[in-house]
């Protein structure tokens, strides 16, 4: 089986052995990966009700909420990570979410669209349509995702908010991006801390 | 799907049987079928045992400060219990229900209340798992209740039946399972008032409970849910027959217990599933201009009211409406502050029920969360209302059948997977 880029790097960045929280687990697949390759102890929030039958088909807990309060009732420092993967695009109200994945946990994996790609900004320029790409493959009329964020968006927001970016993977389809990620990456995966971190 | 049965008796149509805790016998002359899935089975003719307390475990002190002697607890098992004695699983019944919970009875035509969820292949897998259910303390199934006959009098208890609470039921299904000589239970399982007994068996015994499937249920009543109660005890003790309770020779209290009963099957529906269902269909093609009934929904409340009374006590409302009404783990009841417990969770609410609405579930699971439990919660779109529990049987299954799997996998060989 192959597994897709995003959720590889994923697994690199996820010690042996942690407790994950994955924020919009979908059908479970990441959470599958970790607990297989790195004895992670998984749980997920997904607020689709079919993806809750296969997520249990799989044997791994998960919790059927909206994201926006999906941190309900967690001790601070539950977990080791939280990860928002494909899914803060998603978020309603992202700065409480986020604030409230790095009160439970310290680390915070969030990996997203980029609206800024090279393919996106010549779709938008050349054609003056909506750019509908493989790592934003909907219509404007039923995308889920309520944000259309670029990288820089994000580390401006980052540097406003005072979250701290403590590692960062940029990836297109096939392969990681090292130069001008703004214009060559389809999706961004980053860690997040706070400034008090002293690692 | 209570309605359905109705519909066939009422009208001689062919539709699907299924099962509800609060079903008569079909009419004589209908085929009974078990089961409405064809690929799964029944676990056939099945018979309701009876244990005795007092003669090896002495009385029972019930919360109240009470005690209770001569205790009989009526109960029925299925599926066989594995050598290591790690595959029992209680389900517990809700309000109204009995220890037959799945099968049928010789010569018997009812099958048990969760059918659709026990036996072979189902969700509760008899080839797999031991399955015991159980009537519970304050009943009028077979376990002792108010209408049993107090040995010291030779007479039914009537209003001197102690009153009881859901911790006195757990306590009363410890004695089963002790007897049974089982130590760990692999699942606790249970909708509406069961949850309310999964529930408190986790607070009462994690150890002895590996996982627990509360549905549909609460850590406590809410006004709304209290008020409901209370109407339906007001409507039996404005009855002049209840007559304080002491009816047992001059016949019981029917309007009042009906009336209960029809208001209770009330807050089981939905709106839509209530439009579904009658929308305002007549029983004629017009008005009578009088107080019969003229609408199907009003025949199909007097009918369950009617059908009610014939196989249930109204002392036994009384008393287990206020045993749930009192019933109370909210804050760090469930799990005392500075344990820890290693029972896995499976939650379910459903969308459209109004008399446990999923933020009840919600609390649970919130209240889990900050416990480290681990819980897995599922809010299944429904528009049955508080039924669905016991009608939205391919979502219950699959999650059930996926949780007690690795719940079971993780306790033969010892360790997570």
């Amino acid at each position: 089986m192959t597994e897709r880029l995003d959720h590889r790097v994923i697994a690199q960045i996820v010690p042996a052995g942690a407790r994950v929280l994955d924020l919009g687990s979908g059908d479970g697949e990441l959470m599958d990966l970790l607990r297989r390759q790195k004895g992670a102890k998984v749980q997920g929030v997904e607020l689709n009700e079919q993806s809750i039958y296969q997520c249990v088909a799989r044997g791994l807990s998960v919790v059927h909420s909206d994201l926006d309060s999906g941190l309900n009732g967690y001790p601070d420092h539950s977990f080791d990570y939280v990860i928002l993967n494909q899914s803060l695009q998603q978020v309603r109200n992202i700065e409480l979410v986020l604030r409230e994945s790095l009160r439970v946990s310290s680390r915070v994996i969030v990996g997203f669209p980029n609206f800024a790609v090279w393919n996106a900004r010549a779709i938008l320029a050349l054609t003056g349509r909506t750019p509908v790409t493989s790592a934003l493959p909907y219509g404007w009329y039923d995308t889920p995702n309520l944000r259309f964020l670029t990288i820089k968006d994000f580390r401006r927001f980052c540097v406003n908010k005072d979250f701290r970016i403590l590692g960062s993977h940029y990836l297109s389809t096939r392969r990681k991006i090292y130069v001008w990620p703004n214009l060559f990456a389809s999706v961004a995966v980053l860690v997040l801390g706070t400034r008090k971190d002293p690692s | 799907m209570a309605y359905l049965w109705w519909l066939q008796s009422q009208r001689g149509q062919d539709v699907t049987p299924t099962h509800h805790e609060d079903e008569s016998p079909l009419p004589a002359g209908t085929q009974a079928r078990s089961g409405w899935s064809p690929r799964q089975g029944s676990v056939g003719t099945v018979r309701t045992q009876f244990l005795r307390l007092g003669e090896t475990d002495g009385s029972l002190h019930l919360e109240s400060g009470q005690t209770l002697e001569n205790v009989t607890i009526a109960y029925e098992t299925y599926g066989t219990l594995n050598a290591e004695r790690s595959n029992a699983i209680l389900v517990a019944h809700a309000f109204s229900g009995d220890a037959h919970a799945a099968g049928l009875h010789e010569g018997g035509l009812k099958t048990g209340w969760w059918d659709s969820m026990i036996g072979p292949g189902k969700a509760f897998d008899t080839d797999r798992y031991f399955v015991i259910c159980s009537n519970i303390l304050g009943g009028c199934a077979g376990t002792t209740g108010p209408s049993s006959i107090q040995a010291r009098t030779g007479r039914p208890y009537g209003r001197s039946f102690p009153v009881i609470t859901v911790p006195d039921m757990v306590e009363v299904q410890r004695r089963l399972i002790d007897h049974l000589k089982i130590e760990r239970l692999l699942s606790v399982a249970g909708g509406s008032m069961g949850g309310m007994q999964v529930l408190q068996w986790v607070a009462a015994y994690p150890e002895s409970v590996q996982s627990a499937i509360p549905i549909a249920t609460t850590l406590r009543h809410s006004p709304q849910q209290i008020a409901l109660d209370e109407v339906g005890r007001q409507a039996i003790m404005a009855d002049p027959a209840w007559n304080r309770g002491n009816y047992y020779e001059a016949g019981q209290p029917e309007r009042g217990l009906a009336l209960a009963r029809m208001i209770g099957h009330i807050t089981y529906m939905s709106d839509q599933s209530m439009e579904e269902k009658f929308s305002r269909d007549l029983k004629t093609d017009r008005y009578s201009f009088s107080f019969r009934p003229d609408f199907e929904v009003e025949g199909y409340l007097r009918y369950r009211g009617d059908n009610f009374v014939k196989r249930f006590d109204a002392n036994s409302y009384l008393y287990i409406t206020k045993a749930m009404d009192y019933f109370d783990l909210s804050g760090d009841k469930l799990i005392p502050p500075g344990r820890a417990i290693d029972t896995r969770f499976l939650v379910m609410a459903f969308k459209s029920d109004w008399l446990y609405p999923a933020y009840q579930s919600q609390e649970i699971i919130r209240f889990l969360r900050g416990r480290h439990v681990d819980a897995t919660y599922c809010e299944i779109d429904s528009t049955y209302g508080h039924d669905a529990f016991l009608l939205e049987s391919e979502e219950e299954t699959h999650l059930i059948t996926h949780f007690l799997d690795k719940t079971f996998r993780e306790a033969s060989w010892g360790a997570p997977l």
